[in-house]
């Protein structure tokens, strides 16, 4: 019996459609720079890990970056500041890391993972956040504690948990959540959509979320700041690059920016 | 010439099993298995895949901190909430589960194809997904819940979410088991019963019941575990409130980076219970035909 699969009829076909792949291939690989011509620059990444509440803000300042260097690619990694110590640990390649308070920051410190001392670029506070239009009646921190306000604020296990552990503390005020959440954008993403009646979310949240939701400023978050720390780490496969980038993030137009979304002064 | 039965027929009564299982060795010893030699390096790697990773979990256990860490507050008031609500859900799988697979064995309709497509789709759907669906059906602002609000009751942020995210999610375990066990069975049984004078539910009761029973119980447990390990939809549809609604998972995902001793023990119970389970469900039983 005769096998159809190499008979001549079936195999022209075939040897011409690798024929054509192969020339297709070979001619996207990139072409070597005319002669004379300056090489391009060298294709680099850089690395950042950062807490994600500087989503908005640190996206602007690699862009600034990328335009300032060229052939230069930043990759943006943004979570929880604890995931990302836990990943760095575990040796995920990471240039430069900002989190969103100390304690995470002394962690990596301690962890020998950091190049050079970590500083501070930025500040965050409290505020709580309220659906816009919401008839809860949530004007105050006092308020908070009215049994029947849906209220979610994180988990004290994360930063701004903590801080709002701290805040109620300090308020003398007894906080009654229905959910404690392990990342602040999911404090806020149920305020948005009006599952909760308020929540404890960073000043930067509520901005950022402009006219989703409405922000409430109470005077005992002052007294509880999130620092933001930025350390290059240790090990890191661009270390110059890192140091640039963070000599954008503490120059006059990266602190512009920063304020622009909401961050107070560094170390206020 | 004497061939292999004439051997068997005249050995004695004792002898005869003895040479019995010896033609059966020899039997086996001949058989062709299927099995070419390099098929064991690729089906070893796919083993390895799955048991790698769990070694290494066991490996990075604190085993001298085990019984504290799985004892601990937290790690409790998410056991307790977990095997409560999994047992629930369970029962509700089995309630729902049954009639939805008679109908859907037994009964013919026009879109009935459709219908089972929706109602196996928690099988495939990403429980995030499914935990949207039912925030959207049962939240405030909810297709249903809208009214339930009003009428004072609600179903987000407490048990009853955990529950209903559970069920949803675990219900196609349910009624797939029963349903392809109803298939094979087909039913003779419950014409010769109804023949004999036997109600419809009567029929159900002492007829086929009983013939679906392995299979109901294969599926209760395979929803036992699935309701067990859900994460996804609870997280959205529930929320995470200590010894309300932060089940194992969700307490899992809490303290992984904060206290991972904890993470990897309570994984590990989850693991451990997870195995218990497969061995129950998935039980080694003789395939119609099979020869083992």
């Amino acid at each position: 019996m005769v096998n159809t699969l190499v008979t001549p009829t079936r195999l022209a076909p075939l040897a011409a459609t690798i024929a054509l792949a192969v020339a297709f291939l070979a001619g996207c690989t990139t072409s070597t720079a005319p002669d004379g011509a300056t090489p391009p620059p060298e294709a680099r990444t850089l690395t950042v890990f950062a807490a994600a509440s500087l989503t908005s803000a640190y996206e602007q300042l690699a862009e600034i970056f990328e335009e300032g260097h060229e052939g230069v690619t930043v990759s943006l990694n943004l979570g929880g500041s604890s995931g990302l110590v836990t990943q760095i640990q575990e040796g995920a390649p990471a240039d430069v890391f900002a989190s969103a308070d100390e304690a995470n920051m002394a962690k990596l410190v301690q962890a020998g993972l950091a190049a050079g001392e970590p500083r501070l670029f930025a500040s965050n506070r409290l505020q709580i956040a309220v659906p816009v239009g919401s008839a809860a009646g949530v004007a105050s921190l006092a308020d908070l504690a009215t049994p029947g306000i849906r209220l979610v604020i994180c988990a004290p296990e994360v930063p701004c948990g903590a801080a709002s552990v701290a805040v109620a503390e300090l308020a003398g005020v007894t906080l009654i959540p229905v959910s404690e959440e392990s990342a602040v954008t999911d404090v806020l993403g149920k305020v948005r959509s009006g599952e909760a009646d308020a929540g404890l979310v960073y000043v930067t949240d509520v901005l950022g979320a402009a006219g989703e939701v409405e922000g409430i400023a109470f005077p005992e978050a002052d007294a509880v700041v999130n620092h933001y720390p930025i350390v290059a780490v240790e090990g890191a496969s661009q270390a110059e690059l890192a140091e640039e980038f963070i000599a954008l993030v503490l120059s006059e137009r990266g602190q512009a920016i920063l304020a622009e979304a909401g961050f107070g002064e560094p170390g206020a | 010439m004497t061939d292999r039965l004439g051997a068997t027929q005249r050995a004695r009564p004792t002898e005869r099993a003895r040479v019995t299982d010896r033609v059966r060795r020899a039997d086996r010893a001949l058989e062709y298995r299927g099995l070419p030699p390099w098929i064991w390096p690729v089906a070893a790697a796919g083993a390895l895949l799955i048991v790698l990773p769990l070694a290494a979990m066991t490996l990075r256990v604190d085993w001298p901190g085990f019984w504290g860490l799985v004892t601990s507050e937290g790690a409790l008031a998410a056991l307790g909430l977990s095997l409560r609500t999994a047992v629930l859900s369970t029962l509700i799988c089995i309630v729902l589960g049954v009639p939805m697979a008679l109908v859907l064995a037994r009964s013919r309709f026009p879109g009935q194809s459709l219908l089972r497509a929706l109602v196996l789709l928690p099988l495939v759907l990403p429980p995030v997904v499914g935990g949207l669906a039912l925030l959207y059906t049962l939240g405030r602002n909810g297709f249903i819940g809208q009214w339930l609000e009003a009428g004072g009751i609600q179903i987000v942020y407490t048990t009853t979410a955990v529950v209903l995210a559970q069920v949803f999610v675990s219900l196609p375990f349910l009624v797939l088991s029963v349903e392809g066990s109803l298939r094979v069975a087909g039913r003779g049984h419950e014409q010769i019963a109804a023949t004999l004078g036997a109600r419809p539910s009567r029929v159900l009761t002492h007829v086929t019941v009983p013939i679906l029973l392995p299979a109901l119980v294969t599926g209760a447990v395979l929803a036992f575990a699935r309701a067990l390990g859900e994460f996804g939809a609870t997280l959205t549809v529930a929320g995470s409130l200590e010894g309300v609604t932060r089940t194992l998972p969700l307490q899992v995902y809490l303290v992984r980076e904060t206290d991972p001793d904890q993470a990897v023990a309570l994984s590990l119970v989850l693991v451990a219970v997870a195995i218990v389970i497969m061995l129950v469900a998935h039980r080694p039983t003789r395939w119609a035909g099979e020869r083992l």
